[in-house]
């Protein structure tokens, strides 16, 4: 039934929701507001999970970081799922471009063949740290507290995915489908990635969401993406040359510098919290970094021979210098 | 997506699908599996290759994207339109608001356990297939919550009882029922979660949840749940695939699976379905224009359309779920009986009650011939008459609470409707009640589970649903009022009767402003 309607102005009786009226008062909300404060469940949980007796389904217990609010967290991107998906649709569509670009004017075909060789031995392998990436987005997202602060780690998931996906088409690209076997053997056996891998593989049995998040979204990806995207591929292939592979992994470029800023807000939260909380941070992100940064070193290395330990270098550097400015000194 | 490789050479889809996400994977060996994925073997399911499972859908993240930014889009202005013209204002009657005050509240949070449940099974299983696919959902999931909250944001606006849901959702008394069902879901195995909310609700029971709200909703002048719920159901397209693909694997992949899988039918189809019976009552008492009756709705989704599913399924060596027969003769009572149950405690809940109107009986009459005017007419007749003579009838009695679904032991006898099922069980020297076969022998299976249930009429008489800080023992202490406030209900505006509501004032004054030239 569709009646004719005056347009009346009507007084609401409140703004928003309860939950978002409590924290922020009773005055017209964000969409990020209304789908994300208080929308976890914290009490009178029915029963304990089978898969994880000691603790509730969501429990604060289960990270040694304390927070006396989960909600302290928030996204600089006001990420909810509208606006991350219209984000990353627009993103897409560039990519998709860039992709069309290079394959319709056979730009691969006038690459050296040195190049790319080397740039299918650094890339590709990364489409299995994008896929452990993605498994560890999913637990975080599973076993931390509050939405505020686990949303984001679901879109991280999916974004680790789309970028492996990402990653297998411009294998693709650059040779066949036999180069990207060749890839997984070598992150399988190669002696160089063998310190990545087992830094991935042993991110896999953290517990702790937080420290995961660290090991993970801070360290791994704070020192892979600027050393792999910005440094080599934008830098020295662009130099060589090499400007069809960057304009392949715009997107990762992208992608780097925004969720990076979701990384330094979330570091910086949890950080300012409690001189505990810094502590243990201070402790993960020292540890993790440097395990990071030795099994780069010989990725590095396919690419940039002996300016390997330079480049890394430089990387951990513009790394510390960025965690500061998040509060957080190693 | 088109891609092909540097030789110009064209992949078949299926090989582009394995690259992109079979591909990727690879068995650990500086870890072993059993800790990188330590929850996939305690249910004691047998998975002996997880490349045997087909992908659903095969659907890479940059499609995703694509599509579902397209829908984001669409719906969005719809919203905002919406709300712009005061679209609430075209609803058919304000009783029908109480209809989306029990999904918001009831539905909404769950479809964020949904989001965080999928989270975890994806976690859980070492297969890229399922993994994929379980991730996917639980990004979807994300959406359904959020897309509710922001389509209802505007009534929440206008009217009352839509304000708190997730909040309420934990503590108020009925709200126990759709809450404990998920936090069942949620605490089971990865697999049994599976078979749970994958298969049993999304698969099997999901019409019989969206179409009476969605359809509910077309019928009821309501763009904007129509919007958000038809969106959503584009979503379910693929969730379902999903969700009998995961039956269909788990069978196929050893006969010792069957009869774990065969217990778990039987119990998330009786877990579902009292869960449905809050439907059941919003279609046949809070629509103002009816789309079909709780009984006929449960004939085509339930009887026709899983009876051929179950057909399908008998190859496996899967029967149909346990207490059909129950299930059927109970279609002529339970939203008679729930419906009693809310308007008695109508002082205790988050929307409101009212008595039905003479054509909305006729209309019930004429839909349950063998039950309503034999059993449940002449109470509604009798409470009619005492609230028009001033004694609108609200138990101050709290009921006793089943433990396994957490409804009150208002449901009769199968075969007799005229005596209320009672059962009980001894565990550990303790008492357990049950409101049926069904939910008795959900506990007997898992008695160190269901022993937990927070049960919310208990809570309540050990004192634990009073806002912080209060003292029982003070003079005059008023413990409904303190319930109340525990569970963010505001007396007097949310609760209680339509009738003499002030969403029915508000809504009258609105609708005329908006009609008339004054
Ligand atoms: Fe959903
Ligand atoms: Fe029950």
């Amino acid at each position: 039934m569709q009646m004719d309607l005056r347009t009346v102005s009507i007084q609401p009786l409140r703004q928003t929701y309860d939950p978002v009226a409590r924290r922020f008062g009773d005055k017209p909300a964000s969409r990020y507001q209304e789908g994300t404060y208080d929308i976890q469940s914290t009490a009178n949980f029915h029963y304990r999970p089978t898969w994880d007796p000691d603790h509730e389904i969501f429990d604060t217990a289960r990270t040694r970081i304390v927070m006396s609010d989960w909600y302290a967290f928030k996204d600089p991107r006001q990420f909810y799922y509208g606006a991350y998906t219209l984000a990353r649709a627009k993103q897409q569509d560039a990519a998709e471009a860039n992709l069309g670009f290079v394959e319709n004017h056979g730009l691969v075909a006038n690459l050296d063949a040195g190049l790319r060789d080397r740039a299918i031995a650094l890339l590709l392998p990364l489409r299995h740290v994008a896929w452990g990436a993605n498994l560890n987005g999913a637990s975080v997202c599973a076993y931390g507290y509050g939405t505020a602060f686990t949303q984001p780690f679901i879109f991280q998931a999916m974004d680790h995915l789309a970028i492996a996906q990402y990653l297998t088409r411009i294998g693709l690209l650059l040779g066949a489908e036999e180069t990207l076997d060749k890839a997984k053997e070598s992150w399988l056996a190669d002696d160089a990635w063998q310190g990545l891998r087992r830094y991935v593989e042993d991110t896999f049995v953290l517990k702790d969401p937080f420290e995961l998040f660290i090991a993970q979204d801070v360290a791994l990806d704070g020192l892979l993406y600027p050393l792999v995207f910005d440094t080599i591929v934008n830098g020295v292939f662009a130099a060589e040359g090499g400007t069809p592979i960057a304009l392949t992994t715009q997107f990762m470029t992208d992608w780097f510098k925004e969720t990076r800023r979701w990384a330094d807000a979330t570091v910086k939260t949890a950080a300012t919290e409690s001189p505990e909380n810094r502590a243990l941070i201070e402790k993960w992100v020292g540890h993790w970094r440097d395990r990071a940064a030795a099994a780069l070193q010989p990725v590095a290395q396919i690419a940039v021979g002996d300016k390997a330990d330079a480049l890394i270098a430089e990387q951990v550097e513009q790394f510390n210098a960025r965690l500061a400015k998040a509060g957080v000194k190693v | 997506m088109d891609m092909k490789t540097s030789s110009g050479k064209k992949l078949g889809l299926k090989e582009k699908y394995r690259h992109m996400t079979r591909g990727l994977d690879w068995e650990t060996t500086y870890q072993k599996r059993e800790d990188v994925f330590p929850y996939v073997a305690y249910e004691g399911i047998k998975i002996h290759d997880w490349d045997k499972w087909e992908d659903p859908f095969r659907l890479t993240m940059d499609s995703y994207w694509k599509y579902q930014a397209e829908k984001e889009r669409k719906l969005y202005a719809i919203i905002d339109a919406y709300a712009q013209n005061n679209g609430h204002l075209n609803v058919t009657d304000a009783r029908y608001l109480n209809a989306i005050k029990l999904f918001l509240t009831g539905i909404s949070p769950l479809e964020y356990m949904a989001h965080r449940g999928f989270t975890h099974a994806g976690r859980a299983f070492p297969g890229s297939g399922p993994r994929v696919a379980c991730l996917m959902q639980a990004l979807d999931e994300l959406r359904h919550a959020q897309t509710q909250i922001h389509s209802l944001s505007n009534y929440n606006k206008y009217y009352n009882g839509f304000h708190d849901p997730a909040h309420m959702l934990q503590r108020v008394w009925y709200l126990s029922v759709p809450r404990s069902f998920f936090d069942d879901a949620v605490t089971a195995g990865p697999f049994e979660f599976m078979v749970a909310i994958g298969f049993s609700f999304e698969y099997v029971l999901t019409n019989l949840l969206f179409v009476p709200f969605v359809s509910g909703a077309a019928y009821n002048g309501d763009m904007g749940t129509m919007t958000f719920g038809f969106s959503a159901q584009s979503d379910e397209a693929r969730h379902m695939t999903l969700g009998l693909e995961i039956i269909k694997f788990i069978l196929e992949q050893d006969p010792d699976n069957v009869p774990i899988v065969q217990r778990w039918i039987d119990k998330w189809t009786w877990r579902g379905y009292r869960v449905l019976t809050l439907v059941g009552m919003m279609m046949d008492y809070m629509l103002p224009k009816r789309i079909m009756s709780w009984k006929e709705a449960w004939e085509v989704y339930f009887e026709q359309n899983g009876g051929a599913l179950f057909k399908d399924l008998s190859r496996y060596g899967i029967r149909p779920p346990k207490w059909l027969d129950q299930i059927s003769f109970d279609k002529d009572h339970i939203s008679h009986q729930a419906w009693a149950t809310f308007y008695q405690y109508g002082a205790i809940a988050d929307f409101h009650t009212w008595s039905p109107t003479e054509d909305e009986l006729d209309w019930l009459s004429s839909k349950y011939p063998d039950s309503f005017d034999k059993y449940y007419r002449p109470r509604l007749d009798y409470w009619r008459e005492q609230a028009e003579q001033g004694n609108r009838f609200y138990n101050k009695t709290l009921p006793q609470l089943c433990q396994t679904c957490q409804i009150p032991m208002v449901f009769t006898e199968p075969g007799d409707p005229t005596k209320i099922c009672y059962r009980e069980v001894d565990y550990q020297g303790e008492k357990f009640h049950f409101c049926s076969d069904g939910c008795k022998e959900i506990f007997e299976n898992e008695p160190e589970k269901f022993k937990q249930s927070w049960l919310p009429a208990n809570q309540i008489y050990q004192g634990n649903c009073f806002p912080d800080g209060t003292d029982p023992t003070v003079e005059g202490f008023d413990p409904v009022s303190k319930v109340l406030e525990y569970y963010n209900i505001q007396a007097g505006r949310d609760n209680l009767d339509f009738d003499g509501s002030e969403d029915q004032k508000n809504f009258a004054k609105w609708r005329g402003m908006a009609t008339s030239n004054e």
